[in-house]
């Protein structure tokens, strides 16, 4: 989801901690080391890493080529093969056939048929192109926060993921309560509060 | 603060009682709400709004759409225990205006309309476009921080069971 879409998606992060300083070289290393590979294992079925949000197919994190103003802005790609379960089934009875042909055999056991499977993912794997997704990321430095472009749960959790991994530092979604908890400036006596809060009933 | 996971689930109902209050706010008291905000600014409900009902086993769901839609449903909806998890609502201050989903328990902001940015032709304008863009969005966000913790401010006073609730009540069951 594009941040200049006509219509967009946001769910909104709190950074828990700070880069180190120089704070645009090291995010640019970071980003560099964790950007999307186009040289990835042919095989696999997922690849996530950052990309640059105005060129998704082509990262690029020299110097400060990702800083629009106050804001760090870049995009997570993945990009991940789908192989339809009925394409899976086909190949899987025709090698299945094959086996029995060769064999002699009325039928193959257990292992042999999770074998031939195996076998049959792995290759289609190599055969199908991976769709890629791109979700762009908007960084507020100073202020700590992230707004990610998009709600979908698997691309939330890649981001947490690889953003920790990249930055060493993690983000903290804000929903409710961590909202409430960490951007209100609530007191320690609100907070107590909020935190013994329990569902009130209007229909009784 | 407690794991995110387990707060996520402990305290869904916040989002939930804050959509259910902004629908009653949004109601029953437009000039308070726009008392709430120091450049003029109106809060209305859109074109869609879902709530659902989980005090028996089964989960009920009423959602409510299109631009002209009644909402007596949902009323009838809270009085028999639902609560609001999603609601549509449009924000206008001076000529721009945006639309957006909100989503009780993540506070999640979907479908978000943003006024217009200008045409994109040169890398200049791309940059320039990303601004505004974000500009637009931080507005949008501000504005419904602000909705998020006026209700906060009265969920955690005793005016929420003494005045807020019995008022809510009234305009379920009115």
């Amino acid at each position: 989801m594009g941040i200049l879409s006509t219509s967009v998606s946001v769910t909104r992060y709190r950074v828990d901690g700070k880069l180190e300083q120089p704070i645009i070289e090291t995010a640019s290393e970071r980003l560099k080391r964790y950007a999307i590979s186009e040289m990835a294992d042919e095989a696999s079925e997922k690849l996530a890493g950052w990309t640059s949000f105005d060129a998704p197919f082509q990262p690029n994190f020299d110097g400060s080529s990702f800083v629009i103003g106050e804001y760090l802005v870049f995009a997570l790609r993945i990009d991940k093969k789908n192989l339809p379960p009925k394409t899976v089934k086909k190949y899987c009875a025709i090698e299945e056939a094959k086996r029995l042909n060769e064999s002699g055999r009325e039928y193959l056991s257990r292992q042999e048929r999770e074998m031939i499977e195996d076998q049959v993912v792995n290759t289609l794997m190599m055969r199908v192109p991976a769709v890629p997704n791109v979700y762009d990321l908007v960084w507020n430095y100073e202020r700590s926060t992230v707004w990610f472009f998009t709600t979908l749960k698997a691309a939330n959790e890649e981001l947490e993921t690889l953003f920790l991994k990249s930055f060493k530092v993690p983000l903290v979604r804000l929903f409710p309560y961590t909202l409430a908890d960490l951007e209100l400036g609530l007191s320690d006596t609100d907070r107590d509060i909020l935190h013994n809060l329990n569902a009130t009933s209007f229909s009784e | 603060m407690l794991d995110v996971s387990v707060s996520y689930n402990r305290y869904k109902f916040i989002g939930r009682e804050f959509l259910t209050w902004l629908w009653f706010a949004v109601d029953t008291d437009h000039q308070g709400l726009e008392g709430l905000f120091e450049d003029p600014t109106s809060v209305d409900v859109g074109n869609r709004m879902v709530l659902e009902n989980r005090q028996r086993e089964a989960v009920e769901t009423v959602t409510i759409k299109g631009d002209d839609a009644g909402l007596e449903e949902g009323r009838l909806a809270l009085r028999k225990g639902a609560a609001v998890t999603e609601i549509n609502i449009v924000c206008r201050r001076g000529e721009q205006q945006w639309q957006l989903t909100l989503k009780g328990e993540s506070l999640h902001m979907t479908g978000l309309r943003c006024p217009p940015t200008g045409a994109v032709e040169t890398k200049a304008d791309l940059e320039g476009a990303v601004l505004e863009k974000v500009y637009l969005c931080d507005m949008i966000i501000q504005i419904v921080d602000t909705l998020f913790k006026a209700f906060v401010e009265i969920r955690l006073s005793d005016d929420w069971q003494n005045r807020v609730v019995p008022r809510i009540k009234q305009w379920i069951f009115a």
